[in-house]
């Protein structure tokens, strides 16, 4: 194991710690989501999968 | 009568107010891409070492976290975003030069930049037209970019080569998401500071490509 793994690994573990108070204010704060909701980003997300797999058909 | 002529002059003004913030925010983000892809060609040509990629991003995250929220209201936050972005690019130099020597790498390269080019404008679009309001994805965005970071860190250690395309893929899939939610802050009246705005964007593009280059890269390998 070289230094750049464990200080990369360390910079993860001080981000995710940095984040998680935010992190679970916006869960705490979140709205109701309805089925409306969750139907208006599945378009976009396939799209994005779609584009993911005909890009990695390229190369 | 007048209540009412009160009310349209009202949500004029917000509109117009939403519209600045957006015009600005594209303005800066398109000036600090171009920006990062001058320092990256810079990086590039300076033969930078691997390590310069970590040293960028723990730098400008660092900065990103707790040097420009403190100045994102006065004109130093335009400077201290071109720092930032500045530094990425810088960071990404290497990264650039490890994919350009594989057999196919200027091919892997070109394809995740346009990846990314369309990815953003096509989420962008979306969040535009439909004027969707998207802030009940926040919640679901964090906790799983958190799962996504101790993924990453597990990763670290076990190194395994389908974890680690999984990860990517998440990533995108992630960051698209921040796409939609950020754009539809902007919209909805959600973020009014054109400087913040700039950088959650810049972030999802900038790890939007970094994932597409690991995932073709890993894909476009014969081993």
């Amino acid at each position: 194991m070289d230094w750049m793994q464990i200080i990369s690994a360390v910079a993860l573990i001080m981000f995710i710690i940095v984040l998680y108070p935010a992190a679970r204010d916006m869960m705490k704060n979140s709205q109701q989501v309805t089925s409306s909701d969750w139907l208006s980003i599945i378009a976009p997300m396939l799209a994005v999968a779609l584009i993911v797999m005909f890009l990695a058909a390229l190369v | 009568m007048n209540q009412n002529y009160s009310t349209v002059a009202q949500r004029s003004t917000s509109a117009l107010a939403t519209n600045k913030v957006l015009r600005n925010t594209y303005m800066l983000l398109s000036m600090t891409l171009l920006f990062s892809g001058f320092t990256a060609a810079l990086s590039v040509f300076l033969n930078m070492p691997p390590m310069t990629y970590l040293i960028s991003v723990i730098g400008g995250m660092v900065i990103a976290m707790f040097v420009l929220p403190r100045f994102a209201d006065s004109t130093a936050g335009i400077g201290i975003v071109f720092l930032i972005t500045g530094l990425l690019g810088f960071g990404l130099g290497p990264v650039l030069t490890m994919y350009a020597s594989l057999p196919n790498g200027g091919n892997i390269i070109t394809l995740s930049l346009g990846g990314t080019g369309v990815i953003f404008m096509g989420l962008s679009a979306y969040a535009l037209a439909t004027k969707k309001d998207f802030s009940f994805l926040g919640g679901f965005l964090m906790v799983g970019f958190l799962l996504v970071l101790l993924a990453a860190v597990a990763n670290i250690f076990l190194q395994i080569p389908a974890m680690s395309l999984m990860i990517s893929a998440v990533v995108i899939m992630i960051m698209s998401g921040f796409i939609l939610y950020d754009t539809s802050r902007i919209i909805h009246g959600g973020e009014t500071n054109y400087v913040l705005a700039t950088i959650g964007l810049y972030m999802t593009i900038f790890n939007i490509f970094i994932s597409l280059l690991q995932i073709l890269g890993i894909m476009g390998n014969d081993d």
